[in-house]
């Protein structure tokens, strides 16, 4: 608790802080490369031949994901509060090479803890984050993935509180975290409506996103929320995509909202996979950032108001729009970005062509790469 | 109503002794042993019983217990059957007992249905280490209509707000927490920590436990010098399989070394 109320205090003061925001500022535009492309995927929207489908290009962003607009803000603001090392969870290992990036670029020692079947699946990442300085736990506690390399980053948090600032990568955790990455994600958002406004002269009618603990989904949706210039009855509407793994059975997914209830976990009150004890479930996807068996609060917020929809894709379907985009528009998508791309080839052949769908792609799929050969059966 | 756990104390107190507080996993490995182990610990002197309800995602636990979690999730351990456990150890033991698990196992039971199934159990408190009192004023307000304890933690970062804050809020005891980590960690007292119970003692006359780290007689000896109650936890869950003679062995040393 302490910790957590330091950091409160340390990120209010930060956002107040006009020399934090212009180094956070100069460092998305010159290091990020800030603002990243919102492009329009001629190929694929004639493909689908319904919705104009625009892609925000966040896997053009430094590390190849949207997960360093988190850990560069979070590296600083842990430099700020005097802290020498950052820890960090990873899942697909993209927030674990962004904390690994940032902790180089400010100067900090940095751990990462990932679950072993991650390290696995994603071994491109664990190489890349100890180039870059990074130490990598493997965690084969539990399932073996994304929770379990956080109650572990948690574990090392609570012992070393003193000089270490854990990187929470998702909106989800004890509060300040949700919030703070929530706020160090809008800029996808705020980007994403200025440049839609620029091109089309409109908002979109769609926002469609993943959600694994759902940073980049919150980080598209939070500027239009308010969205005041089309207020309802057509406000801009917006689908989040939980992994759907092999079908909504027990331990074969990562449908949180589809097969979940209210749970605590982690210290977060949200929509969890759990059974009627209250033990967490285990979970299944292809996409490591995906398999999780809890939701951030805020996700659950917007469901219980029916302000953003929460759909799923299968394994299959998402890799099926992996390999459509990277045919059809020269763009290898990472599998979690795929699940957002499949509910986009689902639903643009059903809406009129002057309809607007903008697809987060949270990353790029080279991570991917060598995983989704072994799932084709392809030797490398 | 005072609970067990606050006549323990007070009785204690009187005699100027300090509390023995052993930690075991139910169900680990299966609930009949931990019915065995529970005689044992009192045989050997305990003054209260801290029993582990398994969760799935223990965060304030290092290793060993969360195997022994693991073990008791296994063999089908749940908060329902603990309580049962409880029922059926009432029937030959009156030494307070604690159930130390996380919120959610609670949260998805029923914060009415738990404390009033706990308590009818004879289960005399809780500790739940990711439910601080910020977070707990509904589940305290249903504790307080019988005689069952909620207890929180402080730790050697606690700030004098949280101390005042937590001090309030516990009942029975305040669990100290010895060391910044999770439990089995290595013991390595702060030099201050004398300081920091004393300051507690300054704004609460709630007795103080300490906990996490402590294995040997030694460190038991040590801690008990500025505490009312040591915890044992990780140290004994790792020897429950052990032959009854050398647990008892060394949970007798333990007990020695509490004075």
């Amino acid at each position: 608790m302490p910790a957590l109320l330091e950091l409160e205090q340390a990120y209010a003061a930060s956002k107040k802080d006009k020399e934090f925001q212009a180094e956070l500022g100069l460092l998305q535009k010159t290091y990020i490369g800030r603002p990243t492309p919102l492009y329009l995927a001629k190929r694929l929207t004639a493909q689908l031949g319904g919705a104009k489908i625009y892609l925000k290009r966040e896997d053009l962003a430094h590390t190849g994901a949207h997960k360093i607009n988190n850990a560069i803000g979070q590296a600083l603001l842990a430099k700020k509060m005097g802290k020498e090392r950052l820890i960090a969870e990873t899942g697909a290992g993209q927030h674990g090479v962004a904390t690994a990036t940032g902790a180089a670029l400010v100067g900090l020692a940095c751990e990462i803890y990932m679950g072993s079947d991650d390290v696995a699946r994603q071994s491109l990442n664990v190489f890349r984050m100890r180039l870059l300085g990074a130490k990598v736990h493997e965690v084969t506690l539990g399932s073996r993935t994304l929770k379990d390399a956080i109650n572990e980053g948690l574990r090392d948090w609570t012992t070393n509180v003193r000089t270490t600032h854990y990187v929470m990568g998702t909106v989800f955790g004890p509060h300040p975290f949700p919030v703070m990455v929530r706020d160090f994600q809008s800029v996808i958002g705020r980007e994403a409506r200025k440049q839609i406004l620029s091109a089309e002269g409109k908002l979109p009618d769609y926002l469609i996103a993943c959600v694994g603990g759902g940073s980049n989904a919150i980080g598209l949706f939070y500027e239009f929320l308010a969205n005041p210039e089309s207020p309802a009855p057509n406000p801009v509407r917006m689908i989040g995509v939980e992994a759907g793994g092999r079908g909504i059975s027990l331990g074969e997914h990562a449908a949180r909202f589809a097969g979940g209830s209210v749970g605590v976990l982690q210290g977060t009150k949200s929509y969890l996979l759990q059974d009627d004890d209250g033990n967490v479930l285990g979970t299944h996807s292809v996409s490591a950032g995906l398999d999780y068996a809890a939701v951030g609060p805020e996700h659950a917020f917007l469901r219980d108001t029916g302000r953003v929809q929460y759909a799923y894709a299968t394994d299959d379907e998402a890799l099926a729009a992996f390999e459509q985009l990277s045919r059809t528009e020269g763009i290898i998508p990472a599998l979690e970005s795929s699940h957002a791309l499949a509910e986009a080839v689902k639903l643009a052949p059903k809406l009129s062509n002057d309809e607007i769908i903008i697809v987060n792609l949270s990353g790029r799929g080279d991570k991917d790469v060598q995983h989704v050969a072994r799932i084709k059966g392809v030797q490398l | 109503m005072k609970s067990r756990i606050t006549k323990k104390f007070q009785s204690l107190r009187k005699d100027r002794q300090k509390a023995f507080i052993p930690y075991i996993m139910a169900g680990d490995p299966g609930i009949r042993r931990t019915r065995e182990l529970a005689h044992i610990l009192e045989d050997c002197g305990a003054d209260i019983i801290e029993l582990g309800v398994p969760f799935s995602d223990p965060l304030a636990d290092g290793p060993t217990i969360q195997a022994a979690a693991q073990r008791a999730l296994s063999g089908g351990t749940t908060l329902h059957t603990v309580m049962e456990l409880v029922a059926s150890l009432r029937a030959v033991t009156q030494i307070p007992i604690i159930l130390m698990t996380y919120y959610n196992p609670i949260f998805k039971y029923g914060d009415e249905r738990f404390i009033a199934d706990a308590s009818a159990a004879g289960v005399d408190g809780m500790i739940v280490p990711d439910l601080p009192p910020d977070e707990a004023e509904g589940i305290m307000e249903l504790a307080k209509k019988r005689p069952f304890d909620t207890i929180f933690l402080l730790a050697p970062t606690s700030t004098e707000e949280r101390i005042s804050k937590v001090a309030h809020a516990s009942r029975g005891f305040i669990y100290y927490v010895s060391i910044t980590g999770i439990t089995g960690s290595k013991l390595t007292l702060d030099p201050s920590i004398e300081t920091h119970i004393n300051h507690i003692r300054s704004v609460s006359d709630t007795p103080i436990a300490v906990g996490f780290g402590i294995s040997t007689p030694e460190d038991a000896a040590m801690v008990s010098r500025f505490a009312d109650g040591v915890i044992v936890g990780s140290a004994i869950v790792k020897r429950t399989s052990d032959p009854d003679k050398d647990l008892k062995k060394y949970l007798l040393a333990l007990r020695a070394g509490i004075q």
